[in-house]
């Protein structure tokens, strides 16, 4: 392949990633950011620090965290501190998928700066579509994805900011429901490894389950506990299998 | 000062939000990098993420935040199991059993009085 090739069929690559903003999952994470924007509004945030938010932290849990710390007029370590605990997740999402991504060429730098667009929607969506690209194209199509996703998201807020003072109250609920139910659906539906489907009910009892013992920490041990059992049990499974055949 | 005053907001949110959450994704590159394809090692990686994701799924919908904090569990819980049945029954399209879940919770709360 010459290098004009390449570069054409590269631009195609982050093309098709772009079009990922026309899908259900981008969909719905649009509507998330419209009950965010509700949030924000009721909370009195100025718009310009909402898109700025928007773009620097990008992972939704973590600026639903960081909102409440500046209202409830926590200090900066504090603040730090929670939205941090709410973000170790993200380690473990950008590792399960960097191998997914990279070829052996793959610079460092440029899965750093990736990483960033790296919140559960996008993850989910990758880890469903990026099996379907041809390696070499993954990382152009993940950016592609990514970065249209965080801009179209910034535009949103700053256009929407200004309209959502009063929703009828059923719709405001569907919209907050949206997100749990739409990640449940599609994790499940996406699922390529065993490992995936005992890990989603793990994690869905060790949620409850921990935040009930020890909530500062729930979801941290959850994810932990959970999934390390789950491994454990499909691990146990498997081998059962391959020792009955 | 507070988060009101025009540039320490900004720094706010840079130090709280942003370096906050990139400092694991930056994290997760660094040991992502380190796992092969097929190994033991990223089968537990996925379980574990795959744990998180739920836990926050099923927080988000046993103690949600704004409207739904006044509706009744039975009406959350009860429409997410009504779209997981006929996912499974009906094809398991994702679209099929999201659109059924969130129905059922906008009639139940249309016929609660919300």
């Amino acid at each position: 392949m010459d290098r004009e090739d390449d570069e054409q069929s590269s631009l195609a690559w982050f093309g098709k990633g772009m079009c990922g903003i026309f899908s259900l999952p981008a969909f719905i994470l649009m509507l998330s950011f419209v009950g965010f924007c509700s949030l924000t509004a009721q909370a009195g945030i100025p718009v310009q620090q909402v898109v700025f938010m928007t773009g620097m932290v990008w992972a939704l849990p973590a600026k639903v965290i960081l909102v409440s710390s500046m209202m409830s007029g926590a200090g900066l370590a504090a603040a730090f501190l929670a939205v941090s605990l709410s973000s170790v997740r993200l380690m473990p999402m950008v590792a399960a998928l960097v191998p997914e991504l990279r070829t052996s060429r793959t610079p460092t730098w440029l899965l750093l700066f990736l990483s960033h667009f790296v919140a559960i929607t996008a993850w989910v969506f990758a880890m469903e579509n990026v099996p379907k690209v041809p390696r070499e194209r993954r990382v152009v199509f993940f950016a592609g994805f990514g970065i249209t996703l965080v801009a179209a998201n910034m535009i949103l807020v700053a256009v929407v900011y200004h309209f959502v003072a009063d929703f009828p109250p059923i719709a405001a609920g569907c919209l907050f429901f949206l997100t749990p139910v739409y990640f449940l659906a599609s994790i499940w539906h996406s699922a390529r490894h065993p490992v995936v489907y005992v890990a989603l009910l793990f994690g869905l009892v060790g949620g409850p389950l921990f935040y009930w013992l020890l909530p500062e920490f729930d979801i941290l041990l959850a994810g932990l506990v959970g999934g390390t059992l789950a491994w454990f049990v499909e691990r146990l499974w498997r081998h059962r299998k391959e020792v009955g055949a | 000062m507070t988060w009101q005053d025009g540039w320490w907001a900004y720094a706010f949110i840079a130090i709280a939000g942003w370096l906050a959450t990139d400092i694991w994704r930056w994290l997760g590159v660094v040991a992502g990098n380190k796992l092969r394809e097929d190994s033991e090692a990223l089968n537990w990686v996925r379980a574990v993420a795959t744990a998180l994701v739920a836990a926050v799924i099923a927080k988000l919908i046993l103690y949600p935040t704004g409207v739904l904090e006044q509706s009744p569990l039975w009406l959350r819980v009860g429409s997410v199991a009504l779209g997981a049945a006929v996912f499974f029954l009906f094809g398991r399209k994702p679209a099929v059993g999201i659109a059924t879940a969130i129905a059922a919770l906008a009639l139940g709360l249309w016929w609660l009085g919300f």
